[in-house]
């Protein structure tokens, strides 16, 4: 033990750390200015045809750019142009060419079309891939074995280039799209809406056939839905009517891929030493990724041939107060750079966060009472420890909902006739959400009072489910637990008794819980329906176990989120469309639910432009959802942001992913405070040397008496 | 010699081809080439055409054993079984589910693991020695009674209590390490102080209760007495017969641990997040990648092989009378 | 008139009962044979190994009230209605401690406290909500401020009959072994240890475990003396019930195995040939497969074979049951290769002693020379492992629920509770009470296995003099 602390203060002298032990960092970019975070999980893919899931697009927003993207701080969200010079501006053809009016009727749309035009003067990152040999031809095409050999990463091309930015990467990226090389997550929603996409597909999967990894040129194969009309215009032309498209043009899936580096990466021997599009991204936006060891960390670099783009000069009323205002006009990016390390613990995370190692933090549940307190009037508030250190807590309403759904073909919790709505309905009731935000959430959530959650075009802060909650002395509150019970004798079961044969109403909780918090969860929903005498059997299993119940209607009650893709209402209420169904068509429609007049209105609705006819037919759709009560509407998980005092420019954005080169920090305070915050503490090692000493010392005495007595 | 090891290498082949088979039946029952798609897709916008795309793309899109649509042999060889196996024994792992070169992330991800296991081994196998020895040494007295009780009660704890207890202390409390993370280079040796610490602490109880045992036995033999009756002192004794001759079984037995260092610890690496292959067999068990997992019990079983080998090797070589045939 | 339960009797119930037949007549057997009885007179006689029997009796006692489950009767909602049976699955455990599970807070609570862990809202007449500690539902009763006396007196009055019931057995003791000196002089000789076995021990850990006993049951109407976990559980209880899990684990891992261990060890060893190279290659197999993944296939698989068999496992207890069982199977799986090994050697050495090679020459069968002369002289070898390997697979459950292939997270184990526990360290104020109760109750139940192995294995190794 002695021998070990002894190498232990040797090393940690050797190396130099200072007045600091812990710090996880080389010592010497203890003042650079860059921003340090974590991520959970690895990102699994980069490209950005492929990258679906909130970690990789939190990585490849900063690298890409969209032709759009959505303000930073105006709310609600906006779209505005990033790449391209303005929005563009849709129009409508019908069957026989004929431009349409914008109000046209969506029978007559046979297409809409959307032209884009870029920015001139947006250049790539430098990047091998744009390296060009004496000849101006490209350096590092057609290396071959030998021209592979020795070169293990990036670092060993030792040229590089960049190269403008032209509308034909942005029509290679669509058409990357239908190759099932890269297996997009949208291809199949994209093929039902642009031109063509489809038969291109089709081709390429043929084309694949004989070449499932090498470089394809998707320049040599048409596609009708996406054309290159000049050097800085495309067009996109889509089958009918398709309002919510724009969002998409916000996301990496539309992002400008360079033939040349698609050629680049597809050279054999790339993949086997992970070089790729899915490792490697090449984009314009304001950071390049310069390391990628997703087993440990990821780091981001400012991107030196980054376009001029400045910090926005309006925000919204209150965002000057903030301090948001204070950077307006500055040239982006305002950070040379990012480190997110891999944090797979949260318990490390949370401490090397409090150590001031990490800038922000996201708050899981436990570490949460540490951090915030709630006032005797229930407002969240920073704890004294917290405010004392300088930290800001942000908190914003995710536009995402969980709920608890109920499989709608289950004889005993589906069907729409009065009897088994009553039994979902009690059951709505008797799950109380307040008490599961207040416990497992420690208030990070509002409980859910419809599908559309707030940040959603149509969420109303002032309505709630009737069904669940009923005003008093102008209160919105849950309805008693009585009435629940009155319900469930009406759907026959009293007590939580069949009412016909006494047998007890037993009911199967489907869920993939697992981790550390699996097993209270498990036990608060069977306390839960246990308050009207149903019993819970829950059936836990793994994800795919889990998936193969849901996708066979197997399921009962199951536990499910919605993250929006973007802010439109028919992004959540195609969750409960009855084509969509899970069980019949493999669609999102996890709780099987078809209502025909529902359905009839969600048709309607989903091609309106926003106005108060739309409004209308939200109202009525959520009143029928929350009659049905296919769902159980849990709650829109709240984001809580503890933010260190040395960074600025923070303000929650569910929508955009590239909000990094806003942000900004102070490192001289950094340093300051972490110096102060991790003097290490040495008694215990003084301490531990005393005892050590006391317990040998006797043994030392008793060895050298039998030595002495030997010798004699 | 020669001979034995190209019979111990012959007869490696069909235990080799067992595991492989073993593992591919385990674990083709629970996930289907399907269920790994879906697996791998994610939960949103998961499509038939998707997951068809996904199978053919990472070649699931054959039959397991038996393939009736092939013609003569390639009814055995064109099916997954054949290809996988064939490919993994010439070391070529291929592609996790994700998408990223195993062999590759084999390659990163040893050097973590064995910048842990090495010197876990190493210390922890002197100090275990140096703590038996010391409670041989004062055998009879209260120290020797203490240092037993003590070796029972540290092996009685759980593993994850020093873990959890190290980092809360150690790094949460005192600030004197870093309570997780990696880094290549010099700047390692920082971050895994504490996990060697935990895991020579967490491993101390065991070992040095056996090594007593083994001293023990030792000192109760007839050279012993004779060299004590030499006038030798008991130092002498100790350090110069009882633990040269009490050396030859633990290093042969230790032998046959060190090809598995490779693999790494599943908790320590998973805890103390070291990028290593013990984190790598959690997060492939967790994530079901089967790619990883086949690729990781192959080489867990070869290793073992090898260690099986350098023990049979060690024994020939610390005793003569033993012969390799 | 039907009954007021019904008996459930779940997999590891019946295995259970097996295992203590198993032992019943083990224990039978022994008493029968000197040659037997002399080992376990030597573990009888060393004041630890009583010690450890004790604690491990108390844990097994309680394993055993908690493996004899049934499922209540429900009132009659209707008269003239057939009898219907709740489907939640109760234990004789569970019925002796109705303090312990009754009264459920909201969520944490500390030890032996009065309020609350946390703040809750709370709506106050006028309708404003406001968030106080709230009293705790279990302390309702006891009046404010007079916490730490009630303590004081409850404790005070649960030891002291605690240690009368210790006195008692002492009495008894005397009763019974001081038939030859009267019982006051057996008693003082046992006091200064000399009563020519640990009577002393036996009694002061006895009156041990009935003090603590008495001090639980006299504390746990009105508090709750372990805390609550987030879900409001009492800690006492989880840590209680996970008992069975322990041992169940330690102990069925190895009964479902030992056949077949003892069946290809001694096969591979006694014919030799090419049963032994099968077996080798079995084994080989079996021991170079990692056995965190071997674990992790077979517990996959038994989700896929409950969900394919939905209707076999239609309530929690069934379900969690099975992946127990299945989790005991796959342990000994990957276990139970030592012990072959352990035997192949031994009875390669039997084989080759000249009056079995006699036997054989006389033509006595196989079967006979195994069981007669074999199988009882590597029976000591079995039943050192046994015990030895028990502490091993009772920590290994712990590890495995956090690599996330353990118990159904709803099956009260140490392991799922230590792995709720590492977030709660991250709380400020820490929440410290569930890690510790199943760290403390966990490490007792190893520590007095391994003592209790050192000593069985003292007494049983030949090497050293034994049988």
């Amino acid at each position: 033990m002695l021998r070990h602390l002894a190498l232990a203060c040797l090393v940690l002298a050797l190396g130099g750390c200072g007045k600091v032990w812990n710090d996880p960092y080389p010592a010497s970019r203890a003042r650079a200015n860059i921003l340090y975070s974590a991520f959970s999980e690895r990102p699994k893919h980069l490209d950005p045809a492929r990258a679906y899931s909130s970690n990789e697009t939190e990585i490849i927003g900063q690298i890409y750019e969209p032709p759009l993207q959505y303000s930073f701080l105006k709310r609600p969200y906006t779209l505005e142009p990033l790449t391209a010079q303005s929005l563009p501006r849709v129009r409508y053809y019908d069957k026989a060419g004929r431009e349409l009016p914008a109000d046209a009727p969506i029978g007559q749309i046979a297409e809409s079309v959307y032209d884009i035009t870029l920015k001139p003067g947006i250049y790539y990152q430098p990047h091998p891939a744009f390296a060009v040999d004496a000849h101006g031809g490209p350096r590092y095409l057609h290396l071959g074995a030998a021209g592979m050999a020795g070169r293990d990463s990036l670092a060993d091309f030792h040229h590089s280039g960049t190269r403008e930015l032209t509308a034909a990467d942005y029509v290679y990226e669509i058409k990357r799209l239908a190759d099932p090389a890269v297996a997009s997550p949208i291809y199949s929603l994209m093929a039902q809406y642009i031109l063509g996409l489809r038969r291109l597909g089709a081709q390429l999967e043929q084309a694949r056939k004989n070449d499932p990894h090498g470089f394809i040129d998707l320049d040599r194969y048409a596609l009708p839905g996406a054309q290159v009309t000049g050097r800085y215009s495309y067009r996109i032309t889509l089958k009918g009517k398709y309002p919510q498209f724009l969002y998409w043009l916000a996301m990496p899936f539309f992002a400008p891929v360079p033939r040349v580096v698609d050629e680049f990466y597809r050279q054999p021997g790339m993949a086997q030493r992970n070089l790729s599009l899915d490792t490697q991204p090449v984009g314009t936006g304001a950071f390049m990724l310069t390391v990628n060891e997703p087993n440990r960390r990821m780091v981001l670099m400012r991107n030196p041939d980054f376009h001029a783009e400045f910090y926005p000069r309006h925000g919204m009323p209150g965002d000057a107060a903030r301090g948001l205002l204070r950077d307006a006009g500055k040239r982006l990016p305002l950070l040379d750079g990012a480190v997110y390390s891999l944090e797979k613990e949260n318990i490390p995370y949370w401490n090397k966060f409090l150590q001031g190692y990490y800038d922000a933090s996201g708050l899981s549940s436990d570490s949460f009472d540490q951090a915030i307190r709630f006032g005797v009037a229930g407002q969240a508030e920073l704890a004294p420890a917290m405010r004392v250190r300088g930290m800001q807590l942000i908190t914003a309403v995710a536009p995402s909902i969980w709920y608890l759904g109920f499989n709608m073909l289950d004889p005993v919790v589906g069907g729409l006739d009065a009897k088994h709505r009553e039994l979902r309905q009690a059951i709505s009731i008797a799950v109380d959400y307040e008490q599961f935000i207040d416990i497992f959430l420690n208030g990070r959530g509002v409980p859910g009072q419809g599908p559309l959650p707030p940040g959603i075009y149509g969420y109303d802060p002032n309505a709630y489910d009737p069904w669940v909650y009923q005003r008093r002395d102008g209160r919105i509150e849950r309805r008693p637990l009585a009435y629940a019970r009155e319900l469930l004798a009406r759907a026959g079961y009293p007590d939580g008794r069949n009412a016909a044969t006494g047998q007890p109403l037993v009911l199967y909780f489907d869920t993939m819980a697992s981790g550390p918090d699996a097993r209270a969860r498990l036990e608060w929903y069977r306390k839960q329906f246990a308050k009207l005498g149903i019993q819970l059997v829950v059936r836990a299993t793994d994800y795919n176990r889990f998936q193969d119940k849901m996708r066979h209607g197997n399921d009962q009650i199951f536990e499910w989120g919605w993250n929006a893709d973007y802010p439109d209402p028919e992004n959540f209420f195609f969750l409960l469309y009855g084509p969509n169904g899970k069980v019949k068509d493999g669609g999102e429609n996890a709780a099987n639910y078809a209502n025909p007049e529902f359905d009839r209105l969600f048709e309607q609705m989903r091609y309106m432009d926003d106005g108060p006819a739309r409004l209308a037919l939200i109202d009525r759709m959520n009143a029928i959802v929350e009659r049905d009560a296919p769902w159980v509407f849990a709650y829109y998980p709240k984001a809580f942001t503890l933010v260190q005092p040395w960074v600025y420019n923070v303000k929650p954005n569910f929508m955009a992913n590239n909000t990094l080169k806003y942000r900004r920090i102070d490192p001289a305070l950094r340093a300051r405070l972490r110096e102060a915050w991790n003097r290490p503490v040495l008694w215990p090692l003084g301490a531990l040397a005393v005892g050590l000493v006391l317990a040998v010392l006797p043994a030392w005495r008793a060895w050298r008496r039998k030595e002495r007595q030997a010798a004699r | 010699m020669m001979r034995y090891l190209v019979k111990r290498l012959f007869y490696a082949v069909p235990i080799l081809l067992g595991v492989n088979l073993l593992t591919f039946a385990l674990f083709f029952v629970v996930n289907t080439p399907d269920d790994m798609a879906r697996l791998q897709l994610g939960t949103k916008r998961v499509t038939p055409e998707a997951i068809a795309r996904w199978k053919a793309e990472h070649g699931y899109d054959e039959p397991l054993f038996y393939n009736p649509k092939a013609a003569g042999v390639d009814k055995i060889t064109d099916t997954l079984f054949a290809r996988k196996s064939a490919a993994m024994f010439l070391f070529d792992f291929g592609r996790s589910d994700d998408g990223r070169d195993i062999g590759q992330e084999i390659r990163t991800r040893m050097w973590p693991s064995l910048a842990i296991a090495v010197p876990v081994f190493v210390i922890g196998l002197a100090t275990n020695i140096s703590f038996a020895l010391l409670m041989i040494f004062f055998r009879g007295t209260y120290l020797d009674w203490a240092g037993l009780a003590l070796c029972i009660l540290l092996m009685s704890i759980s593993g994850l209590f020093y873990i959890i207890a190290g980092q809360f202390f150690i790094a949460k409390l005192w600030h004197l390490l870093p309570i997780s993370g990696y880094s290549g280079g010099i700047h390692a040796l920082r971050f895994i102080l504490l996990p060697v610490l935990v895991s020579i602490v967490a491993g101390l109880g065991s070992g040095a209760r056996w090594y007593r045992t083994l001293f023990q036995e030792e000192i109760g033999k007839d050279y012993v007495r004779t060299a004590r009756a030499k006038g030798l002192s008991e130092v002498r004794v100790l350090f110069g017969h009882v633990l040269r001759n009490g050396l030859i079984p633990i290093l042969t037995g230790a032998v046959a641990v060190l090809p598995l260092l490779f693999l790494g610890s599943l908790l320590t690496e998973s805890f103390f997040g070291i990028p290593g292959l013990g984190s790598y067999t959690v997060d492939a068990i967790q994530a079901q990648d089967f790619a990883v997992v086949r690729a990781m019990v192959f080489l867990g079983s070869l290793l073992y092989i090898v260690g099986l080998m350098l023990t049979d090797i060690s024994y020939a070589l610390a005793d003569p009378r033993v012969r390799l045939g | 008139m039907s009954l007021p339960f019904r008996p459930v009797i779940l997999w590891t119930d019946a295995l259970l009962f097996v295992l203590l037949a198993a032992v019943a007549v083990l224990a039978f057997w022994t008493v029968r044979n000197p040659q037997w009885r002399r080992p376990w007179a030597r573990v009888g006689n060393s004041p630890v190994a009583v010690a450890c029997l004790v604690v491990l009796g108390a844990y097994a006692l309680i394993a055993v009230l908690d493996s004899l489950h049934y499922r209540p009767r429900l009132p009659q909602a209707v008269p003239g209605q057939p009898a219907q049976y709740s489907d939640t699955v109760r234990s004789v455990f569970d019925a002796l401690t109705p303090d312990l599970w009754r009264v459920q807070e909201e969520t944490y609570s500390a030890p032996l406290a009065e309020h609350l862990f946390v703040r809750q809202p709370q709506t106050l007449p006028d309708g404003q909500v406001v968030r106080v500690y709230p009293r705790l539902r279990i302390a309702a009763g006891s009046g404010p401020g007079q916490r730490w006396r009630d303590i004081a007196r409850r404790a005070l009055s649960g030891a002291a009959a605690g240690l009368a019931v210790g006195a008692l057995c002492a009495g008894l003791l005397a009763w019974r072994c001081g038939r030859l000196r009267g019982a006051r002089a057996w008693l003082t000789a046992a006091a200064r240890g000399q009563a020519g076995w640990p009577a002393r021990t036996l009694v002061a850990t006895l009156t041990l475990v009935f003090v603590l006993v008495g001090v639980i049951a006299a504390l746990a109407p009105a508090y709750h003396v372990l805390g609550t976990d987030k879900v409001g559980q009492d800690v006492l209880y989880l840590t209680l019930k996970s008992i069975r899990t322990g041992l169940l684990i330690g102990t069925l891992t190895t009964l479902v195995t030992l056949p077949l261990a003892i069946l290809l060890g001694i096969a591979a060893g006694y014919f030799g040939g090419w049963v032994d190279d099968v077996i080798q290659y079995i084994y080989t197999v079996l021991n170079s497969i990692p056995a965190v993944l071997l674990i992790a296939a077979a517990v996959l698989m038994a989700q896929v074979y409950i969900e394919t068999h939905v209707r076999m496992f239609d309530t929690n207890a069934a379900r969690a049951d099975f992946r127990l069982l299945f989790l005991c199977l796959i342990l000994g799986m990957t276990s139970w290769t030592t012990l072959a090994r352990l035997l192949r050697g031994e009875t390669l050495k039997i084989r080759a002693l000249e009056y079995i090679e006699a036997a054989r020459a006389f033509g006595v069968g196989h079967g006979r020379i195994l069981l007669r002369h074999v199988l009882p002289n590597v029976f000591h070898i079995v039943l050192i492992s046994t015990v030895m390997d028990f502490s091993g697979l009772v920590l290994a459950e712990a590890v495995l629920s956090y690599v996330g292939v353990g118990v159904d997270p709803l099956t009260y184990s140490w392991g799922n509770m230590i792995n709720a526990a590492r977030l709660e360290l991250a709380r400020e104020p820490v929440v410290w009470w569930q890690l510790v109760a199943a760290f403390a109750f966990m490490s007792t139940l190893v520590l007095a296995a391994n003592l209790l192995a050192d000593v069985v294995r003292e007494a049983f190794d030949p090497r050293r003099g034994g049988a």
